[in-house]
C-alpha cells in the first residue's frame, strides 16, 4: 500500500527496481514511472492509441511494488474504478486518448464535485471523432478545461519531452493531493511514442505530496467543509468507520445532499474556484527563455514547445530579440505572467498543432496593439523549427514595415 | 416525523436519521428492500463499519445512499459497479453493496453489471427491479414488460424485457437470486446468502411502482402490485417442470445459481504476492 510509514519499503523497491541512472523509454513509460515514483498504487485503464503503452508498463510494474492493475470494460468504467480507489486511500490514475477521453468527461466531472484526487492523463491525438488515430495532436487544449459540465476548476499540466513526463505526472500527482482536484496531464501522442534518455533519480529526490486527513472525529464530520480555512477539506477515506456520504448531486458540508437551496450550491461551487485561484501560484509552472529583450514572444505548449525553443535559438543567432514562453500549467493559465511579458513585445506567436487553441487564452492577456498570431499545423506531423523560424522571419519584416511607416 | 420513525422502528439505527424521512413515494418497494437489507445486515451482525454502500442515480439508488448509516458512495448514472469495483480493491475485506435500480445496473449500466459478473468480483448488488424509470417520470425501461403502456410507450411496449438473472448468472456471477417485495423473508435470506458468498452476488428484488407503473397498467395500488407479484410468481423448482407457453408472463423465484469459483480481488492480491515475491527485497532468487 502506498500510505504514510510505507516508505522504506517502497523507497527500498523503487532503488531496486529501477536503480538510478540514464535510461531509454517512451513518454508514455516515462509517465508510467512517474507515476509509480509519485506513489500511484491502482490503475484502472481501457486501450486506446496512442496512450497504451501507459497502461502496459502499469500492468507489468504495479504487481511488483504490490499496487493494482485492472483492465476496465470501457473508458467510463475505467475512471469510475479510479474514483472508488481514491477514497480508499489509493493514489489513482488512468490514461486514455482523444475519444477515452470525452467518454470519462461525466466522471472527471463527478471528481471535481466531491473533491477526489486522481491523474488523468490524455495522450492527445488527432481528432475529431477516430481521427488519425495513431497520430498526434494538441487538440483537447479546451475538452480538459470545459470537458465536464457545469462551472468546474480543473488543474491540466502538459509536459514537453520523456524526461519532463516522468516529473509532471509526479507533479500532477502531488497537486491533485494537495488540493484534492483531479489532475489532466495532457501529454500527446508525439512524446508519447517518442524514445530518448531520461534520468532516474533516486526516490529521496522526489518530494511526494499526501492528501491531508481528518485529524479527529469532528473533521471527518465535513468532507467538504473548509475546516482548516485554507479551502481544502480533508478527506475521510472509505473503511474507517467515518459513515461519509459521497455524492454528485450539490452537497452541504456534512456531505448531505441539499440540491434546493441555492446558498449551498454557490458556497460549494464558489469554494471549489476560490481553491484554485487562492493559490494559483503554487499550481501554475512555466519556463522562460530569452524573454527579457524580446520583440517577438513565442508561447508554446506541450510537444510544440521543442521546435519553437530550436526556432528561437536559430532565430537568435540571426540577430533577432526572440523569446520563448512555456506553460506547463496550461490550467489555470499563467495569463498574468503574458500580460507583463507582452507590455515589451511586437508580436506574439502561438506555435501548436490544432487550429488555435491555446491562443485564445494568450489573447485574453495581450492588449490590442500587439498581434497575436497563430503558427498552427494538424495532421498528425509536428511543427519543425524551419516552419516556426519562417513565421518569426515574416513577423520581424511585418513589424520593419509598420515601425517605417 | 424522522424523530418519530427513529424510536419506534427497530431497525432505525442503521439509518441516517438527518436525512429521514425518505423522499420514496407511498407504496414504493423501495421500503421493503432497504428494511430487508437492514435486516439481513443486523441478522449477520455486520458491523455498517465494515460496510461500503454504492449506488447510481434514480429512485432505487436512494434507498441505501444516503438513507443507510454506513460509508455511502453516490455516483454517476449506470457506473455505481464499475466504482464498486475500485472500492473493492481498496477494501477488500469490507463488505461491499450496490443498491440500484433496473434502469441504471441493467440499462445505461448494463455492461458494468456483466463485466463484474465475469469478473467474479465480491460485491453484492441488490438490484431493484421495478419495470419502469421512475424518478423521471415514468418512461420504458430495459424490463417493461412487452405490451405495457409507459410515457414513452403510450400505445404499448414493442421491446421485449431483459431477463436480468438469468443475464447475470450465465455471465458468471458466484450467486444469483431473484424475488419479489411480496417475499420479504424470502428476499431477506437471499441478501444473506449474498452477502456471505464470495465471489459476484446478485439479488433481483422486483418491486412495486405503484406510481408510474402500476397506475398505467391497471394497478392503481401497492395492494394491487403485490397481489400480481404473489399470483404470478412461480418458484424455481416448479418453473422446470412448465412449457415455457405456462410460463409466459410470470415472474420466475428463488435461488438461479450459486457456485464457487475464483473470486476477482483474491486472486489479484494472490498475483501481487507471487510477482512482488519475485522482484521484492530480501528475496535473493530476484537479484
Amino acid at each position: 500500500m502506498i500510505f504514510r510509514g510505507d516508505e522504506p519499503e517502497q523507497i527500498g523497491l523503487l532503488k531496486k527496481l529501477y536503480p538510478k541512472g540514464n535510461y531509454f523509454m517512451q513518454g508514455d513509460e516515462a509517465i508510467a514511472y512517474g507515476a509509480l515514483f509519485a506513489g500511484c498504487r491502482f490503475y484502472a485503464g481501457y486501450p486506446i492509441t496512442p496512450a497504451s503503452e501507459i497502461a502496459e508498463t502499469m500492468a507489468r510494474e504495479l504487481p511488483k511494488v504490490r499496487g493494482y492493475y485492472i483492465q476496465m470494460e470501457d473508458e467510463i468504467a475505467s475512471i469510475a474504478a479510479v474514483i472508488g480507489a481514491s477514497w480508499t486511500g489509493f493514489k489513482s490514475m488512468t490514461a486514455t486518448s482523444g475519444p477515452g477521453f470525452s467518454l470519462m468527461q461525466e466522471n472527471l466531472g463527478y471528481a471535481v464535485f466531491t473533491e477526489t484526487p486522481l491523474v488523468l492523463v490524455d495522450v492527445q491525438r488527432s481528432g475529431p471523432s477516430t481521427g488519425q488515430a495513431t497520430k498526434g495532436a494538441q487538440g483537447d487544449f479546451f475538452q480538459a478545461r470545459w470537458g465536464t459540465h457545469g462551472d468546474h476548476p480543473i488543474i491540466a499540466i502538459s509536459p514537453t519531452s520523456v524526461e519532463d513526463s516522468f516529473w509532471e505526472t509526479i507533479r500532477a500527482f502531488n497537486l491533485s493531493e494537495k488540493f484534492r482536484i483531479p489532475v489532466v496531464l495532457l501529454a500527446d501522442g508525439i512524446i508519447g511514442h517518442t524514445r530518448e534518455q531520461i534520468r532516474i533519480p533516486d526516490p529521496e529526490e522526489v518530494e511526494i505530496v499526501y492528501r491531508k486527513l481528518p485529524a479527529n472525529e469532528e473533521e471527518s464530520k465535513y468532507p467538504f467543509g473548509d475546516v482548516h480555512g485554507d479551502l481544502v477539506p480533508p478527506m475521510p477515506l472509505f473503511g474507517n468507520g467515518y459513515f461519509t456520504h459521497v455524492t454528485g448531486s450539490t452537497h452541504k458540508e456534512s456531505g448531505l445532499r441539499d440540491v434546493y437551496t441555492p446558498e449551498v450550491h454557490d458556497r460549494l461551487v464558489r469554494r471549489l474556484h476560490k481553491k484554485l485561484e487562492v493559490h494559483e501560484t503554487e499550481i501554475q509552472k512555466w519556463e522562460e527563455y530569452y524573454v527579457e529583450d524580446a520583440d517577438i514572444l513565442l508561447v508554446s505548449w506541450g510537444v510544440s514547445a521543442r521546435p519553437s525553443l530550436g526556432a528561437v535559438i536559430e532565430a537568435r543567432k540571426k540577430g533577432m530579440k526572440v523569446g520563448l514562453f512555456v506553460p506547463k500549467t496550461v490550467h489555470p493559465f499563467p495569463g498574468r505572467r503574458i500580460k507583463e511579458l507582452s507590455k515589451n513585445v511586437q508580436t506574439i506567436l502561438v506555435p501548436e498543432m490544432n487550429l488555435g487553441q491555446m491562443i485564445l487564452e494568450v489573447q485574453r492577456f495581450v492588449r490590442e496593439e500587439v498581434p497575436v498570431i497563430g503558427v498552427n499545423k494538424i495532421g498528425g506531423v509536428p511543427l519543425t523549427t524551419e516552419e516556426i523560424l519562417k513565421e518569426i522571419e515574416s513577423s520581424a519584416e511585418r513589424s520593419r514595415h509598420r515601425s517605417a511607416d | 416525523m424522522a424523530k418519530e420513525i427513529y424510536t419506534k422502528y427497530k431497525m432505525a439505527k442503521y439509518l441516517r436519521k438527518e436525512a429521514l424521512p425518505t423522499a420514496l413515494c407511498p407504496g414504493c418497494g423501495g421500503g421493503t428492500v432497504l428494511n430487508a437489507f437492514a435486516n439481513a445486515i443486523d441478522q449477520l451482525r455486520i458491523d455498517p463499519r465494515d460496510l461500503v454502500v454504492v449506488s447510481g442515480i434514480g429512485c432505487s439508488a436512494w434507498i441505501a445512499s444516503p438513507y443507510f448509516l454506513a460509508d455511502t458512495l453516490h455516483t454517476t448514472h449506470g457506473r455505481a459497479i464499475a466504482y464498486a469495483t475500485g472500492v473493492k480493491v481498496g477494501l477488500p475485506d469490507k463488505k461491499v453493496v450496490v443498491i440500484s435500480g433496473d434502469g441504471d445496473l441493467a440499462g445505461i449500466g448494463g455492461n458494468h453489471l456483466l463485466h463484474a459478473a465475469r469478473r467474479n468480483i465480491d460485491i453484492t448488488v441488490i438490484l431493484v427491479n421495478n419495470f419502469i424509470y421512475g424518478m423521471t417520470g415514468g418512461q420504458v425501461a430495459p424490463t417493461t414488460p412487452f405490451g405495457a403502456v409507459t410515457t414513452t410507450t403510450p400505445y404499448r411496449n414493442v421491446e421485449h424485457p431483459l431477463n436480468i438473472a438469468e443475464t447475470v448468472a450465465s455471465a458468471g456471477a458466484s450467486y444469483v437470486a431473484r424475488w419479489t417485495t411480496f417475499h420479504v423473508y424470502q428476499l431477506i435470506e437471499s441478501i444473506k446468502k449474498a452477502l456471505t458468498v464470495k465471489g459476484f452476488s446478485l439479488v433481483e428484488a422486483i418491486s412495486q411502482c405503484p406510481v408510474q407503473f402500476g397506475r398505467r397498467n391497471r394497478m392503481k395500488t401497492p395492494a394491487e402490485m403485490l397481489r400480481w407479484f404473489q399470483k404470478n410468481s412461480v418458484p424455481i423448482s416448479k418453473a422446470k417442470t412448465l412449457s415455457p407457453e405456462e410460463l409466459k408472463g410470470k415472474i420466475i423465484v428463488g435461488e438461479l445459481v450459486n457456485r464457487e469459483k475464483p473470486e476477482f480481488t483474491e486472486e489479484l492480491n494472490f498475483l501481487i504476492e507471487e510477482v512482488a515475491k519475485q522482484y521484492g527485497l530480501g528475496d535473493k532468487n530476484a537479484d
